[in-house]
């Protein structure tokens, strides 16, 4: 179990394969750059668009997807507190969306069979970050804009500009996953 | 001897606790998660604890919500016998409470008025309300807001009588194995214990507005929560869900009555973020 290194990868979003090839379940990251929120609700009409032929909000070529959904703005600030859901409600539709192009994922607790088959079949990692330290990590956030789905609230598509976002490697394009680690 | 309680008072009070919980950790959580850190080594458990510190730091400067889920709110109001409850709906009083808490200390609004429909209420109402007839002339209202990571990994069994306190932490050990990850721990664990099936699930839940750590009154019951306390951390699923010793902070258990023929227990899950609030009027 690899929890002990200090080092800190820097990875830039959009995420290239080969980045994403490279990085071990344990790793600890700082993303900089574009991330997109996403979770039950925009996941389900990403993938009824796809069924229909329309587009979609996200351009999915190397996409990080950050299932999170910010409390409010408050006035002066960037982005209200925004920290990962849990991920596994997103199972269903996600083998598809790596299929499509996407790259990282970051979120919390386990991942499907099938999403993680996806993962290393497509080259892509999934991440996670602190569940419940909402408050530090939109101190991570510069910019901040609702690109799809307004109307879900909270829930809506966001665009997020990055920098240095804390993320722990938790399954890698091998299939390690840190959340099974822990049971050795 | 009647007393008059103005339901604004009631509002007031919710308005403020929705806004103070989701902002200001309480001592006693700062308190157990500083010791959880000093139980796990050096590496990414004890890593995870500095950071949700300082998250809790970082919440209370920037005046943010500690998470983003600021919950579903759950109001228990417990309402004297001798009270004339005046000027409204008191549900309504409460609800508009929420409204104006949520409105005003941007918190996120995460309620759909149908469950299936799920379109957002976009005000984070209509609270849970549990009403209790208490003996007294005060109000006891209490606010817990809910966050759904940890509500989805709760879970109710009816055990037979014989199972017995084996048959107890085998359901808890199951359903906190089961939940890893999910409901961010280290978690809080509310247990209720016998009653009927909707008996145990409030217990439960009750069970989550006692202080971090303090015991049950009866005996028997603390035994149970230390026993089970143990047992989960043994688990090693640890903060987050990424190894460790402390899984979850605290136990708490409440027990009543129950039928000869069944033994009810249900398990509700509170996160690392353990909200609730209590005022008497």
């Amino acid at each position: 179990m690899k929890t002990e290194s200090c080092k800190v990868i820097r990875l830039t979003a959009p995420l290239a394969e080969s980045a994403a090839r490279e990085l071990r379940a344990g790793d600890r990251v700082e993303i900089t750059g574009t991330i997109y929120t996403a979770r039950d609700t925009a996941h389900k009409m990403i993938v009824e668009a796809l069924d229909r032929g329309e587009d979609i909000p996200i351009d999915l070529k190397g996409a990080v997807i950050y299932y999170a959904g910010p409390a409010p703005t408050p006035p002066g600030k960037v982005i209200g507190s925004v920290g990962p859901t849990t991920s596994g409600r997103m199972d269903a539709f996600t083998p598809r969306l790596i299929r499509l192009g996407l790259r990282g994922m970051i979120g919390k607790g386990e991942r499907s069979r099938e999403v993680v088959d996806a993962m290393v079949r497509y080259g892509a990692v999934y991440f996670a970050a602190v569940g419940g330290a909402g408050a530090l990590l939109a101190q991570r956030v510069r910019k901040a804009d609702v690109i799809g789905y307004d109307d879900l609230g909270p829930e809506a598509i966001r665009k997020l500009e990055v920098e240095r976002f804390p993320a722990i490697v938790a399954i890698d394009t091998q299939g390690n996953n840190l959340y099974h680690d822990r049971r050795k | 001897m009647v007393r008059d309680v103005d339901v604004r008072s009631i509002e007031d009070g919710v308005a403020r606790m929705c806004m103070e919980t989701n902002v200001l950790a309480p001592d006693d959580l700062i308190k157990a998660l500083k010791k959880g850190m000093a139980e796990e080594e050096p590496g990414t458990a004890r890593e995870i604890f500095r950071v949700l510190l300082e998250n809790l730091e970082v919440a209370r400067n920037e005046n943010l919500p500690i998470c983003q889920d600021t919950g579903m709110t759950v109001v228990f109001l417990d309402v004297g016998q001798d009270v004339h409850l005046a000027g409204g709906d008191v549900s309504e009083a409460v609800n508009e409470g929420v409204r104006r808490g949520y409105r005003q200390g941007y918190l996120r609004k995460s309620v759909v008025a149908d469950p299936l429909r799920r379109m957002n209420t976009g005000d984070n109402t209509p609270a849970v309300i549990h009403f209790s007839v208490v003996p007294g002339d005060k109000v006891r209202v209490t606010v817990v807001p809910k966050g759904f990571g940890s509500e989805n990994m709760s879970a109710i069994r009816m055990l037979k009588p014989t199972e017995g306190y084996e048959g107890i932490k085998r359901f808890v050990i199951d359903t906190i194995k089961n939940a890893g990850a999910n409901p961010c721990p280290p978690i809080v664990v509310g247990i209720g214990v016998g009653g009927t099936f909707e008996k145990a699930a409030l217990m439960s839940k009750e069970a989550l507005t006692r202080p971090l750590g303090k015991p049950s009154g009866d005996e028997n019951t603390r035994r149970m929560e230390n026993d089970l306390l143990k047992e989960i951390n043994k688990l090693g699923i640890g903060p987050q869900g990424l190894g460790g010793r402390v899984t979850a902070l605290s136990v708490a258990v409440n027990t009543y009555p129950t039928h000869i023929a069944g033994l009810p227990v249900a398990l509700n899950i509170c996160c690392h973020v353990y909200r609730h609030a209590s005022i008497e009027i």
